[in-house]
């Protein structure tokens, strides 16, 4: 589904991801875990096309389609979906709306009618149900107002809604207290399809307890420095980052 | 040279001048005098003048429109289009027309209006109320404002007149729809707005021009809001797009009056708004206003709210799109007398720049006597926001139509504060109209 391949990244004239290497296949969970500044919101970002950044050497391939070319939303279209760690609040878009405008677009890009009005309510408020929000959240301006766990939640809710094929959550537990983290959780969950696959930042061995993970990647100072099964996360949350990097300036 | 153009409209005023109402009443004659005086004297504000330092009206003078009499029969005013007159006209209100600055007993329809309210064309009225007209106009606002008010007191042909007496809550809102139908002519309205004691109103002030004349409206409007009545006055403004406006509201509230005011100013080739209000003890104002600015045109808003006295409240929130060449100007000013502790107000203005070459001006000023007060204040002038593009963007929506979403969201913030249902859906499609939609479904909203 997704193959990086000696991803180079700058801001500006700064590195910041120096020859990533990642596959994931359909179907799979791969957590990417590592020290603050370490480049994990920007793998993210380059993966859903923001711009600000250089890519100066490597290539990332989506369903054999390179995807650096393509632009933001129609990588969206086709099925990326990065939630975001700061999601951003558009004042006087209701929530609704930019649901009904982003799954219309997914839907003509696939060359299907607009969806049917009542479909979509019963569609969307399904997905509300499933992640325990409050209706009244859809007539909201998107993020507008919402504490820092509910904007999480946001996240999710338009995911759950869009059914993308690669799944970006950027630190999407920070910020959800331990029942939010649960709900968010179990509706990650009920996404999980052979044929879906996840990048999942995280900080915490916490919320693979919920979502088992089948990779763990650890990222410092722009590369991955191992990789691992469930049991790397384990072993990180007991010894710290340090270990690592230190073998990595030995190597 | 302002002086010689003062005096060619001066000069025209001895031919019209026994057409105008108010023959019989002595105040209103020596009220005019003196406003013919002032004028001639001073002609239109000059950009000299602080307060319309961003605005140059020498077009007016130069131009010098004619004042239409009610006297001549109108081939044109038998022929406005229903239809047309229909797409500004709201549904379930009380509504006054008002055709080339004359009351039109056709077009009206106040069908229902309790016999205790007053509503009528201000000519009549200066024949039924006399006394109530001597008390009231002028009382907001004087001929040494400026020079529009000294022309408009001369020059006003006729104009709408409210009285709801205390206690009186009016159920339906009042439209008076001022139109203009013909090119190089003006328009010069004078409105009295008696919102008595306890009384509940709601009003709403229209101007429209046909297709794309050229000529000039200049409405003043005295606001008078009692003790502890409340009122909400909106402005719709979608003059022609060659027309220049201007259009004042001067506002007294007594003690513990609500008043709230909408300002939607989308038309126009030069359009100048003044909201001037005055502030008793424990009153609250609330002033909201949209420009939008596209081509070439030129649209000011100046607003002053005057703090006279203990533990009064406003909020004030501007907002500006400027597109293409257009300058939108904003001058607020808040002043808190000494008297007037316990002042709580709040201003705000937002402009936001679709072009590279359109412009705000903006220009917040707060002037406080007192020493026990809350005031803030803030401006911003920008463009859109590139993380909410790419957030939109990333959730499918190509960059054209993100950038047009956020366009309209910021002006839609201020339509969704309308409570009238029929003129938020009106006003909503001026801004459709106005503004690149390509994206923007309205069907949703
Ligand atoms: N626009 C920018 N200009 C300069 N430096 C930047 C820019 N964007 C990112 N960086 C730098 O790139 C590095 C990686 O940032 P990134 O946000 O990817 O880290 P992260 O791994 O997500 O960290 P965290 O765990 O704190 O979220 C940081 O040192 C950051 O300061
Ligand atoms: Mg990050």
């Amino acid at each position: 589904m997704l193959t990086i391949k000696n991803l180079h990244v700058n801001v500006g004239d700064k590195p910041i991801l120096k020859g990533i290497n990642l596959q994931i296949n359909p179907g799979e969970i791969h957590a990417i875990m590592g020290p603050n500044g370490s480049g994990k919101s920007t793998l993210a970002h380059i993966l859903s096309g923001k711009s600000g950044y250089t890519v100066t050497a490597g290539s990332v391939a989506y369903n054999n389609k390179d995807l650096i070319d393509m632009a933001p939303e129609i990588r969206a279209r086709e099925g990326v979906f990065l939630a975001f760690q700061y999601p951003v609040e558009i004042p006087g878009v209701s929530n609704i709306y930019l649901l009904k405008a982003a799954l219309n677009a997914i839907r003509k890009h696939q060359g299907l009618s607009e969806v049917d009005a009542m479909d979509f309510l019963t569609l969307v408020k399904g997905k509300v149900r499933l992640l325990e929000m409050d209706e009244k959240f859809l007539y909201r301006a998107v993020n507008e107002g919402f504490s820092g766990g509910e904007k999480k939640r946001n996240e999710i809710l338009q995911m759950a809604i869009l059914e993308p094929r690669l799944c970006i959550l950027d630190e999407t537990d920070s910020g959800l207290d331990i029942d939010a983290l649960k709900i968010v959780s179990e509706g990650v969950n009920s996404l999980r399809s052979p044929d879906r696959s996840f990048v999942m930042v995280t900080h915490y061995q916490r919320l693979l307890d919920y979502i088992k993970p089948d990779f763990v990647h650890v990222l410092a100072n722009g590369q991955i420095v191992k990789s691992g099964g469930p049991e790397l996360a384990l072993e990180l949350e007991e010894k710290g980052y340090s270990w690592l990097e230190s073998d990595q300036v030995a190597a | 040279m302002s002086t010689f153009s003062a005096s060619r409209y001066t000069t025209e005023y001895q031919a019209i001048a026994a057409t105008l109402p108010g023959q019989a009443l002595v105040w209103l004659k020596e009220l005019r005098a003196d406003a013919l005086e002032k004028f001639s004297a001073h002609g239109f504000p000059s950009p000299r003048e602080e307060e319309w330092r961003y605005t140059n009206v020498s077009v007016i003078e130069k131009k010098l429109f004619a004042t239409v009499s009610r006297e001549t029969p109108l081939p044109k005013l038998q022929v406005v289009d229903a239809e047309w007159l229909k797409s500004f006209q709201l549904e379930d209100t009380w509504s006054v027309v008002l055709i080339d600055g004359h009351f039109s007993a056709e077009f009206s329809d106040l069908d229902g209006l309790p016999e205790t309210v007053s509503v009528m064309g201000m000519a009549d009225a200066l024949t039924k109320q006399p006394e109530l007209l001597e008390t009231y106009l002028g009382r907001a606002v004087n001929n040494t404002e400026h020079g529009f008010i000294a022309f408009n007191t001369a020059w006003f042909t006729d104009g709408l007149f409210v009285h709801v007496p205390a206690k009186q809550v009016l159920e339906k809102p009042i439209q008076v729809l001022h139109i203009v139908t013909q090119s190089d002519v003006m328009a010069i309205t004078r409105n009295v707005i008696i919102i008595d004691d306890m009384a509940e109103a709601r009003i709403i002030e229209s101007f429209a021009g046909v297709g794309d004349n050229n000529y000039l409206t200049a409405a003043v409007t005295e606001v008078f809001v009692g003790r502890n009545a409340d009122h909400s006055l909106y402005k719709m403004q979608s003059e022609s797009e060659k027309a220049y406006h201007f259009g004042g509201i001067y506002i007294k509230q007594a003690q513990d009056a609500r008043f709230t005011h909408h300002n939607f100013a989308f038309g126009g080739l030069l359009a100048r708004s003044d909201i001037h209000v005055d502030l008793d003890q424990a009153s609250e104002c609330e002033l909201n206003g949209l420009y939008l600015g596209v081509n070439r045109q030129h649209i000011d808003n100046h607003t002053r709210i005057y703090h006279l006295k203990p533990h009064a409240s406003s909020r004030e929130i501007y907002k500006g799109v400027l597109g293409d060449r257009a300058r939108g100007v904003f001058q607020g000013r808040v002043i808190v007398a000494e008297d007037a502790q316990k002042t709580d107000s709040q201003m705000n203005n937002r402009n936001l720049l679709l072009s590279n070459e359109a412009e705000a001006d903006t220009k917040p000023q707060l002037e406080i006597y007192a020493d026990d007060v809350k005031c803030g204040h803030g401006v911003t002038v920008g463009q859109l926001d590139e993380k909410s593009i790419f957030y939109l963007q990333s959730r499918c929506i190509d960059e054209e139509t993100a950038r047009n979403m956020l366009t309209f969201a910021f002006a839609n913030e201020m339509v969704d504060k309308i409570k009238i249902k029929s003129l938020h859906d009106k006003v909503l499609e001026q801004v459709l109209v106005r503004f690149p939609q390509e994206g923007v479904e309205k069907s949703w909203l």
